[in-house]
């Protein structure tokens, strides 16, 4: 018998989008004089799923469309998207902050949520002032906060500034003891979002390790949401995809994180073109560039291969690809033309260029393709034509969660030894 | 108890509320927290100012000495045996009660949008902590009437006091609910049309002039008689002629203006309580 804690059940969520003005007062008016007749409101039937690229038709959106599922106690749910998904509008609705347009949730437990912590923290008062105003903003009573007052503090690493007005807080500081009154609450249900994304590697070892007490520990439930997808990963037991507000994939975290990785439409790992439109001249024309890669997962501990497919339409002339990769803050990292020339005949080519594993950072990166001619002239210049934003499976990380820069990660051989005085 | 296969939950998240839901037990819960909220508006008022408290005080004295000079001095009211300024203390303490009251909760959703995004608490927790820390604001400017009334008293002025004072608390509890009512229904339409907080900064300037604030009603009658229906009609005139009728003995308390006041309160605070009550679950998509 399974036992279900939470139960989402045909969740959908509506937003007005633009500006309140008197087309409001109008729908308002309109809404009224429906209802009052016993009739449908007339606004819940328009309204397009929610795709910020292209531009709906109408004023309504839906950030949330249908949401079933369920959790079952002490499972760790992870839900995952992209920006924009539905996942922080679903968070709303489970604490209680914003309520669903149709649909209801249902619950055996007291939810307490965990959004940007820090929220409610008043400048002027100390940090302990603040510990039992925010313990009590998330539902403990000053009874509760009073017995843990001790752990709380001590957890929170701030032991020394706990009298001194927050504000002269660094925002560090903030965070942990945020985090560490939130750490202490006692509902059957936490809800996480984002936490992770601040603070120190060491606060955030403390973090994820607090979470994983709390959820295998203590058998509570946690229903988390966050952009690391390591952590993800780690705390998670099962995983919900959200895609334009509809849930894409819900099951294992493993599978989960595979249809998230695979399926992020704002980056192109693929561009081809009929033979008649094909970018080039009459001598040369690239007919498609690929990224791929294992199981086409793109991992910075996977190769990646550059395929570049193009026609010679000349007989014996020398041309070769070169590529060129960029960040997101548009730095060049490096280039790699194919200087192996050969004279090549008629007809159809493909080359491909292999982007060792561990070697790129976690995020993105733009993929500029140039095939050049015979006196290294430019055939065809694709900028940023393909693109990927590269994860992590996190095998080189061991226990290690923080922040790791540098627009390149190339995992180097490291050597230790005791030296022997 | 098996409750694993039953329709047995501890609550339910549903688009709207009941039609009137004041979840008693829910607020209990957050008792706590309420007091923490006052506690922290009294105490965030005067920190980092030099004269602290003291701010409590000058307001209404310095506005009580400007309304005795251009009302009583230059423009003549009278005010019977009371000391002018004594008469127009008491009235703008109680007067103050009021605008604090609705000033302060009629904001309430838009100045806690931000955490009210965020997590999850009964929202008439804060408009009540508004309440009730205005009332130690009230007491504060009590003690100081307080004072001038003995001062007057020895220097010989014949002030009675009232049995009635022994209601004067109720009468406070009733302007505080009253201002209350009018900031959830002020702050509930706030949050979609903000024209209304305009309306509410310069209403509450000229719902002074005909709340009986620096005037006894009497006189309104008397010199007025085809606007002083409008006085008549005023609940909160009633609230501050009887005010001064039992702490200084002197105007007429009419039980009829009474009961309609505390009427006319209560229908306002239910109408805003049902406002709240529909806003607050959604209205963070609006605001």
């Amino acid at each position: 018998m399974k036992d279900i804690i939470l139960k989402a059940e045909n969740i959908s969520k509506q937003y007005r989008l633009g500006e309140v003005g008197t087309g409001t007062l109008k729908h308002d008016f309109n809404r009224w004089w429906h209802q009052i007749r016993g009739k449908e409101n007339p606004y819940l039937k328009i309204g397009d799923t929610n795709d910020r690229s292209t531009k709906g038709n109408s004023d309504y959106v839906w950030a949330l469309q249908d949401i079933n599922f369920e959790v079952e106690r002490g499972e760790v749910l992870g839900i995952i998207g992209k920006n924009g998904a539905g996942k922080s509008t679903l968070l709303k609705i489970l604490s209680k902050v914003t309520a669903p347009t149709t649909g209801s949730i249902k619950s055996r437990g007291r939810i307490a949520s965990l959004l940007e912590v820090g929220t409610g923290f008043n400048g002027e008062m100390t940090g302990r002032e603040n510990i039992f105003l925010n313990g009590a903003i998330l539902g403990m009573t000053k009874k509760e906060i009073t017995s843990k007052l001790d752990e709380i503090i001590e957890f929170s690493g701030c032991g020394r500034y706990i009298d001194t007005p927050v504000k002269r807080y660094s925002s560090g500081m903030t965070v942990r003891l945020a985090f560490a009154v939130a750490a202490f609450l006692e509902p059957e249900i936490l809800v996480v979002d984002e936490v992770l994304a601040v603070g120190d590697a060491e606060f955030q070892k403390k973090a994820i390790g607090k979470m994983q007490d709390i959820s295998r520990g203590e058998g509570r439930t946690v229903l988390f949401v966050s952009h690391n997808l390591a952590a993800v990963k780690q705390l998670c037991t099962r995983g919900i995809v959200l895609e334009h507000g509809l849930i894409k994939f819900e099951g294992g975290i493993d599978e989960a994180l595979d249809v998230y990785n695979s399926n992020l439409d704002d980056l192109v790992t693929e561009a081809a073109w009929s033979i008649d439109k094909a970018p080039g001249n009459l001598n040369a024309k690239i007919t498609s560039v690929k990224l791929m890669s294992e199981d086409q997962r793109f991992l910075i501990e996977n190769e990646i291969s550059v395929e570049v497919e193009y026609v010679n339409l000349l007989e014996n002339q020398k041309i070769n690809c070169s590529i060129s990769i960029f960040d997101d803050q548009n730095n060049y990292v490096l280039a790699s033309p194919n200087l192996e020339r050969r004279f090549l005949e008629k007809g159809r080519y493909k080359s491909t260029c292999i982007v060792p594993k561990d070697f790129l950072n976690k995020g993105k990166y733009y993929f500029t393709v140039i095939l050049v001619g015979n006196n290294f002239e430019i055939i065809a210049q694709l900028d940023k034509i393909v693109s990927v934003d590269l994860d992590e499976e996190g095998i080189h990380r061991k226990d290690y969660f923080g922040y790791w820069g540098g627009i390149v990660r190339p995992y180097l051989k490291w050597e230790n030894n005791k030296v022997e005085l | 108890m098996d409750f694993k296969n039953t329709e047995d939950w501890l609550f339910e998240i549903t688009p709207k509320n009941r039609f009137f839901s004041l979840n008693f037990k829910e607020i209990w819960q957050y008792r706590d927290l309420l007091m923490l909220f006052v506690k922290r508006d009294i105490i965030t008022v005067y920190k980092q100012t030099v004269l602290g408290p003291l701010w409590y005080l000058i307001q209404p004295l310095f506005t009580s000495i400007t309304f005795t000079i251009i009302f009583n001095n230059v423009a003549g009211i009278k005010t019977g045996s009371v000391p002018p300024f004594l008469f127009n203390l008491a009235g703008i303490m109680v007067w103050n009660y009021f605008t604090a009251c609705l000033n302060g909760t009629s904001d309430t959703f838009k100045s806690n949008a931000g955490i009210f995004g965020k997590v999850y608490f009964p929202r008439i927790i804060t408009p009540l902590s508004i309440v009730i820390s205005n009332l130690v604001k009230f007491g504060i400017q009590f003690f100081i009437f307080v004072i001038f009334y003995i001062f007057f008293y020895f220097q010989g002025v014949d002030l009675g006091l009232n049995p009635t004072i022994l209601f004067f608390p109720i009468l406070i509890a009733f302007m505080g609910i009253l201002g209350l009512g009018l900031g959830m229904l002020v702050s509930s339409m706030v949050t979609k049309y903000r024209d209304l907080n305009n309306l509410v900064t310069f209403g509450i300037q000229l719902l002074m002039y005909v709340s009986a604030v620096m005037y006894p009603m009497e006189l309104i009658k008397e010199k007025l008689p085809r606007l002083g229906w409008i006085v008549q009609y005023n609940p909160l005139a009633y609230v501050i002629e009887t005010s001064r009728y039992m702490l200084l003995n002197i105007g007429n308390i009419s039980v009829l203006g009474l009961v309609y006041t505390m009427t006319v309160t209560l229908v306002v605070f239910f109408i805003g309580l049902l406002v709240f009550n529909r806003t607050e679950k959604s209205f963070i998509d609006t605001v």
